[in-house]
């Protein structure tokens, strides 16, 4: 144990310490080769002119390498390999395309991914929406909303042995130690395995991914509730809307915009899902993945990277349209300046 | 008037008792693996946790001595003894002889076997056989019974967990993993934002660009061929393909978007007359960057550090594919994720383990809420 704490600390100075060395160095460097003090006049002018060329460079150089090595370059590859057989040797056209399109694995996966996006961006936006308007009117709303906000924290492999927990089935008569079961037990009604009931299953996982989203929602939604002006609040109440009123017709339609971009964030997450998925079920029970099933295809009898490319890349698809919001509105902001 | 605030008594009511509903639900699954995580491991799957301050009745088997120890009473043959032996803490409840009905016969009750056989069972664990006929064979008679013990907490399961199952080891790595995870992206992330915002270069923009349509690209999109590069690489110098140093990169080429982003709107957000001041006062881009701005950005980089550092220890699938399943290596939730597919049915190992998993994120976040709370808005208000 001493022995690997010790190491431990030993990579993590060399790695941390290594990138400061390069800032620091590569900038020391440039003061050396390119000298603007001490020496004379003009040259001294040259050469800030020179160092004003090749610093930015050097900041922005070290997140440019990693960022072509680890995104931009694998988009291209990955492209690629969706065309090439499953060693990455053979150009095979559209044949893991249409592989795709007939297996009746990647046809659940497809089917599940869109129930996915349709329940859990809704439920969490939706949840996340009226905690943010109920924690708003009591005292201890903080508090609460610290609690609800604390499953963000907790990993999907974590939330899963949670959840597993809580579905945890035994036979009939016996003494449920699952939450849920025991429960429906209490109530007369018949113990279930949840996580292998076929289509209904999908459900019991999304429930994780709910769970742990809905604090996230309910943060930026609440402060975007926040800026509503009190003044357009009060108006409503003295021309006598109701509380539900208020809610759709006055909060909503103000705090779209974040509603929209929380919608969003969680559309994402949800096509990525991976670990829920695996570690609850692993695909079985119709209960299969975008991401599982690509995960699967990378290490399945050796790995076959020619179809795991392809689901990647059907999911990249599914994010394109997001991306290209993403890019204009972003110009849309920096555009003034 | 009455009516009215009778009214508004009720509604405000209602708001407390469904807040109360919504923070059950949300804290009752982290608080079952806490619990049970304490309890012992027999009584985890006697009960259910939410009874784990009440004795836990569990059904168990138990065999009487053998023909060899009866002794002739009154023309009876006699079998005495404890059925607990030396380990009289619990409490019988019921007994029976059949592994259908292992619950027959309350306590204390002389159970009518058949064919001249009689037991009694009591409370404590005592019990007498009788019988007309001699006993025989070298296998006494097989004992259901009910019992009862006072709940009982404890921490071996963390001792077990810890030191036996190796996830105090995975716990050392988790923390190898995370530490540098976190702080290169951090500094190579900081000098690229003020690069990006405060010095003029060709080909900004389009960067910029380029940074935001990366927000979004799946992880997924990576995975094949950076496979495949870490295995040429490993190959081609002869060394191994699943290192500490090839997880670091990847983590930081994947918070590196998110981080620049993050970073970049903020930094742009510093008052420019101050950078200016000093750069008239003859300071170079390195030190405003690293005596004013770094300072300056403090608030915007704990937000990142505690960002990536939640996102590096709760991954599972870039673990996974960098540093594998298996060997001296592996990660908090890899292990988490490997004992669910070997110690299924094992709630005392399962739940410990579970709750040593988050219980780092957990002080981070309630810690540092205030900081995460500030870069969750900063990333998706403004991100849009």
């Amino acid at each position: 144990m001493a022995a690997q704490i010790f190491s431990a600390i030993f990579v993590i100075v060399v790695g941390v310490g290594g990138c400061v060395a390069y800032f620091w160095g590569a900038n020391k460097l440039v003061d050396i080769i390119f000298p603007s003090r001490g020496v004379a006049g003009a040259a001294a002018i040259d050469n800030l002119r020179r160092q004003g060329m090749i610093r930015p460079w050097l900041f922005v150089g070290p997140a440019m390498i990693i960022l072509t090595i680890y995104l931009i370059y694998p988009v291209v590859e990955t492209l690629r390999l969706s065309f090439l057989d499953r060693g990455g040797a053979n150009f095979v056209g559209f044949a893991n395309y249409e592989w795709a399109f007939g297996d009746r694995e990647f046809r659940n996966a497809i089917f599940n991914n869109i129930i996915w996006l349709a329940v859990v961006p809704t439920a969490c936006t939706f949840l996340g929406l009226i905690i943010a308007v109920l924690t708003d009117k009591i005292w201890w709303g903080t508090i609460a909303k610290s609690l609800i906000f604390l499953p963000l924290a907790i990993s999907f492999v974590g939330a899963s042995v949670i959840w597993k927990f809580i579905y945890e089935y035994r036979g009939e008569g016996q003494t449920q130690i699952g939450l849920l079961n025991a429960i429906i037990q209490y109530f007369g009604g018949q113990p279930q395995v949840w996580i292998s009931l076929p289509f209904w299953n999908n459900f019991f996982l999304m429930i994780i991914l709910i769970w742990i989203q809905t604090g996230f929602a309910m943060v930026i939604l609440s402060s975007a509730l926040r800026g509503i002006p009190e003044e357009t609040l009060e108006a409503a109440v003295i021309d006598g809307a109701n509380p539900f009123q208020i809610f759709w017709k006055i909060m909503v339609p103000q705090i779209w915009g974040t509603i929209a971009v929380v919608w969003t964030t969680i559309t994402i997450l949800v096509l990525k899902v991976f670990d829920i998925v695996l570690t609850m079920t692993n695909g079985q029970w119709n209960s299969q993945v975008l991401a599982n099933l690509m995960f699967d295809w990378m290490f399945r009898g050796g790995g076959d990277f020619g179809r795991g490319a392809t689901i990647a890349i059907i999911i990249m698809i599914a994010v394109i349209p997001i991306m290209i919001w993403n890019i204009r509105q972003a110009n849309k902001e920096t555009g003034g300046h | 008037m009455a009516v009215a605030t009778g009214k508004s008594f009720a509604s405000r009511f209602g708001v407390h008792i469904a807040v109360f509903i919504f923070v059950a639900i949300w804290t009752i699954p982290t608080l079952g693996i806490l619990v049970s995580s304490l309890r012992d491991k027999d009584q985890i799957i006697a009960s259910g946790w939410w009874n784990s301050f009440a004795s836990s009745t569990q059904t168990e088997a138990g065999r009487l001595p053998p023909a060899s120890a009866q002794v002739e009473k009154d023309g009876k043959f006699v079998l005495e003894g404890n059925i607990f032996g030396d380990d009289p803490a619990r409490d019988i409840s019921a007994f029976g002889v059949k592994s259908s009905a292992p619950t027959q016969y309350p306590a204390r009750t002389i159970a009518d076997l058949g064919d001249g056989e009689t037991l009694q069972l009591n409370a404590d664990g005592s019990f007498v056989m009788t019988s007309t006929k001699p006993f025989e064979g070298e296998r006494g008679q097989r004992v259901y019974y009910a019992s009862s013990a006072p709940p009982k907490f404890t921490t071996d399961n963390y001792n077990t967990v810890l030191f036996s199952e190796g996830i105090g080891r995975s716990f050392m790595n988790s923390l190898t993993v995370t530490i540098p995870a976190t702080v290169i992206p951090i500094l190579i992330a900081a000098f690229a934002a003020y690069a990006l915002t405060w010095m003029r270069f060709p080909g900004r923009a389009l960067l910029i660009a380029v940074i935001i349509g990366l927000l979004v690209v799946p992880l997924q999109m990576s995975l094949i061929p950076l496979l495949k590069l870490y295995n040429g690489v490993g190959s081609f110098f002869g060394v191994p393909s699943k290192t500490y140093l090839g997880i670091w990169l990847a983590h930081t080429g994947f918070g590196l978007p998110f981080a620049i982003y993050l970073l970049r709107s903020y930094i742009a957000g510093l008052p420019r007359e101050i950078m200016e001041s000093a750069r008239i006062d003859g300071a170079s881009d390195f030190e405003i960057f690293v005596k004013i701005v770094l300072p300056l950005s403090f608030p915007v980089l704990a937000s990142f550090a505690i960002f990536q550092f939640l996102w590096v220890w709760n991954d599972l699938l870039v673990a996974m594919v960098f540093l594998g399943t298996e060997g001296d290596q592996i990660v908090l939730t890899a292990k988490l994720n490997a004992l669910l597919g070997s110690r299924g049915g094992d709630w005392e190992i399962l739940t410990t383990s579970a709750f040593i998993t988050i219980v780092v994120p957990l002080i981070v976040f309630f810690s540092l809420q205030r900081y995460f709370v500030r870069g969750l808005l900063a990333g998706s208000v403004k991100g849009g």
